[in-house]
Formats: C-alpha cells, sequence, structure tokens
C-alpha cells in the first residue's frame, strides 16, 4: 500500500477503471510468457529487491543509481490513464508516479540528448521466454521515446497502481507509463536509461519493422497490418457486451501531445 | 462379434466424452466467471485451437492404422473430423458474436481484408462442404467422388495452419509443432502413394 499520493485530476480521464483483478492477470510481459494469464503465473517470486537503475549517455550526471535514490526526491500523484494495447484492446488503469520529465531534468541531460532509450532486465532464471529457442525477440526489451515526448507532462514514470506497489507482472518496480502510444511502449522493470543523440532501437521494431514503428502513436486510421486500429475492446468485457468502442487519434489524449507531430506524415511514421 | 460391437460402442463413447471435454472445461470456465478479463478472446482462441486438434488427430488416423496396425481407429475418423467442424463452427460463431459484436461493418472489414481471416473463413468452407456430406447416404450417392471431395481435408489443413501461423507475435513453438506434425502426415501419405 502506498499512501499519500494526491490525485491529479488535469491528468485524468472520468473513464470506469479496470477491476484490480483484471489489470494484474491480463498482462502482455512476453518475459514471464506470451499468454495473457502467464505473468500473473509466473512473476509471483520476481525479486525486485534490491534494484538498480543505470543511467548512460548524454547527461551530466551518468551513473548506476539504487532505486531508493532514483524515486527519493518525487512525490507520488495519481493519474488515472486509457492503455490502449496494439492488440485492440483497452483499459483504464489509475497509476501511481511521477512526470519522466522530473527525473531526467534530475541527471541534467547535454544538447546531444535527442532521445531516451529504455531496457527491461535481463535475467534468463527468473524469466522463462528468455530462454526460450522459439522466441523472436532479442532480449533484453528496449524501447525509446523523442527527448521532447520523454519530457511531455503526460509522460509518467510508474512505481504503483490501484493505490498499491506496481505488481511485478505489471512491471516493477519501475515502468513507464506513455498513454497516447500503443501498450508495448510503456517499458517494464527499467533497468537502463540510455540518452543519445540518434533515434535508439526498439525491440518490436527490430522483430517486425513493418508491423510496429518507433512512434507507435494510438492512430485509428493506421492498421497493424493483420488487424484493424479502427476500434477496440475496452476491458473487461463479457460475453454479451463485447464493449467496441472507436479508438481515438493519440489515444484521446491529441490536445496534450499532437503538436508533437506537426509536419511529420503518421501513416509513413506510424 | 456381440462382444467386438460392445467393445466399439465402448470406445466409441470414450472418444465422443473426451473430445467434448474441452468444450465442458470451457463451459465451466465460463460458468465460475473464470474466462478472464478478455473472456471473448479466449473463447474464441481455445475453440479455434481445439478444432486444429480434433482435425490433426482425424489425419493421424491413416499413418497410425498403417504404422501400428491399430484398425479400429478409421472407424471413428467421422467423428474426429466432425468434431474438428463443430469446434471450428463455435469458433467462427464465437468471434462473429462476442469480438465482433454482429457488427455487419467490422465483420465485413474482417472477412475482405485480413489474410488470416480470409484463409480461416476459406478453411471453414471446405470443412464445411466435408461435414454436410459426411453422412453414409451421401457416401453411397457419391460414390467414387466422396473420396475425391474428401482429399479436400488436405488443402484444408494447410489453409488451418497458415491461418494459426499469422497469429505469431514472436513466439512460434507451437506453430512450429504442429507444422512439423502435420508435415510428417501429410509426407507419409505421399510417401506412401509413390511406394505403390
Amino acid at each position: 500500500k502506498i499512501a499519500g499520493a494526491a490525485h491529479n485530476a488535469a491528468f485524468s480521464v472520468k473513464e470506469k477503471t479496470a477491476p484490480y483483478y483484471h489489470a494484474i492477470t491480463h498482462n502482455n510481459f512476453y518475459e514471464f510468457g506470451t499468454d495473457k494469464r502467464d505473468p500473473a503465473r509466473y512473476a509471483k517470486s520476481f525479486k525486485t529487491d534490491p534494484w538498480q537503475v543505470e543511467i548512460s549517455g548524454a547527461v551530466a550526471k551518468p551513473g548506476v543509481y539504487n532505486l531508493e535514490d532514483i524515486l527519493a526526491p518525487h512525490a507520488l500523484e495519481d493519474r488515472i490513464y486509457r492503455l490502449r494495447c496494439v492488440e485492440a484492446w483497452s483499459m483504464v488503469i489509475p497509476w501511481l508516479g511521477f512526470p519522466l520529465a522530473d527525473l531526467i531534468k534530475r541527471f541534467e541531460p547535454t544538447s546531444k540528448a535527442k532521445f531516451v532509450q529504455f531496457q527491461t532486465i535481463l535475467d534468463k532464471e527468473q524469466m522463462s521466454e528468455q530462454r526460450s529457442s522459439f522466441g523472436t525477440i532479442d532480449w533484453p526489451y528496449v524501447e525509446g521515446l523523442r527527448i521532447d515526448e520523454a519530457m511531455n507532462p503526460l509522460t509518467l514514470m510508474a512505481v504503483g497502481m490501484y493505490g498499491n506497489a506496481l505488481p511485478p507482472q505489471n512491471g516493477a518496480p519501475l515502468r513507464l507509463v506513455v498513454p497516447w502510444k500503443y501498450g508495448f511502449k510503456s517499458i517494464k522493470s527499467i533497468v537502463r536509461i540510455h540518452f543519445s543523440e540518434t533515434m535508439p532501437e526498439t525491440s518490436w521494431n527490430i522483430t517486425a519493422p513493418d508491423e510496429y514503428g518507433f512512434y507507435a502513436n494510438v492512430n485509428p486510421a493506421v492498421d497493424h497490418p493483420r488487424w484493424s486500429q479502427a476500434t477496440e475492446r475496452r476491458l473487461p468485457a463479457t460475453l454479451l457486451s463485447p464493449n467496441i468502442i472507436d479508438t481515438l487519434p493519440f489515444n484521446g489524449y491529441a490536445d496534450q501531445v499532437a503538436h508533437l507531430y506537426k509536419g511529420m506524415d503518421l501513416n509513413r511514421l506510424f | 462379434m456381440f462382444a467386438a460391437s460392445r467393445k466399439r460402442l465402448a470406445r466409441w463413447w470414450i472418444l465422443f466424452l473426451s473430445l467434448l471435454l474441452p468444450l465442458l472445461w470451457l463451459v465451466k470456465d465460463l460458468l465460475t466467471n473464470n474466462l478472464g478479463a478478455d473472456p471473448a478472446q479466449y473463447l474464441v482462441s481455445q475453440l479455434g485451437y481445439w478444432a486444429l486438434i480434433c482435425l490433426w488427430i482425424s489425419l493421424a488416423v491413416t499413418p497410425l492404422r498403417r504404422l501400428f496396425g491399430w484398425g479400429w481407429l478409421i472407424q471413428h475418423r467421422r467423428m474426429f473430423g466432425l468434431y474438428a467442424f463443430f469446434y471450428a463452427s463455435l469458433h467462427l460463431l464465437a468471434f462473429a458474436t462476442f469480438l465482433a459484436g454482429w457488427r455487419l461493418d467490422i465483420l465485413l472489414r474482417e472477412v475482405t481484408e485480413r489474410p488470416y481471416v480470409i484463409v480461416g473463413v476459406l478453411a471453414f468452407i471446405l470443412l464445411l462442404s466435408l461435414a454436410v456430406t459426411s453422412t453414409k447416404k451421401m457416401q453411397r450417392r457419391l460414390g467414387r467422388r466422396w473420396q475425391q471431395l474428401h482429399y479436400l481435408i488436405y488443402p484444408a489443413s494447410i489453409l488451418i495452419i497458415i491461418h494459426f501461423i499469422w497469429q505469431i507475435r514472436s513466439d512460434y513453438a507451437e506453430q512450429l509443432f504442429f507444422s512439423i506434425l502435420l508435415a510428417l502426415m501429410l509426407g507419409y501419405r505421399l510417401y506412401i502413394k509413390r511406394r505403390s
């Protein structure tokens, strides 16, 4: 239980949140298996303490920091965000976290810091899918943002949800939440944050470049090659009410983020 | 004679109930609210999975009969095939009802634009044509053409494995396993045909 986080209404949607039980049993965290139920099953004993995060690249204060030191100066807030998975389902989740921008400023990125890359822990012993011979993802999982995307006030570093610390299957102890992008951008269990001048590689883009781009902004006008992105199924759904709703550009956050992509052809840069 | 037919009947019931179990299991999960946050997706993929397994069992009859002398299997092959059709029908019905909500715009979009849906629907049409001609009466009426018609099980199985392969996100262990099985079962038939 995490107490004392103030609710940030200005950064919250007023939609019904998913029941906690569903948010912790319906996960894509392929390191623990590719079935939605696998992470809840196989991440139970995942060790998140001690935890260190390496800050590297174009910053004035690089180094390996203990998680407590990473988190210490930041006041947590409670924000309710939409989460839109690239597989065309969505949930509404109350996160506990702080703006990524506040974290980044502390390490004083230099003028060469044009992009930020994040990396998930590599731990073959604890993460069975990292041992699989039949997987196509080259572990560890990496994701990235352009620096202005990372500095946007919507971009959240989360340590909890529903008033509790993050369960392992949801990305404990530290994860990213970028609500206007498909869920796979919101990388879990982060151990490294690297600042660079060039666009970093991202795991799904390496695995299937024609299906997953670097930007991965939620966009109903650009279909995934194998399925439509025009609609989504808001979960939890029941069999008799599939809860199909129209997907919104930038997942409904266009007012806050559309300006970041002015002049870009988002059909090509998907 | 009487004992033999009783044994056959017992075998029929055992097989019939075993292949019904996956459905009963899903119904149990449905009634106990144990299908998860996305019951539609889970139900659709499970039904598709069991359709594939039943079809693979029906394709295994010939190799098993020849290699291990399990001649009795042939008496139940129609049941295996009809179970494959049964689960495929439920798979399609669950897709249209629970995933697409019978929204015609979504159904039309899926059936015309998505290659994996298109091959799935084609496979289902083939299975349908086999299911409606599966009765003894149709077998008699069609004579030699019946056998030729039922060779459609081979293209159907290939369409289904393509349908399955096109679902791969990153891990292809299951798809590889069923592809190898299919290659062995179809390859064995080619081998027999060439030898004779």
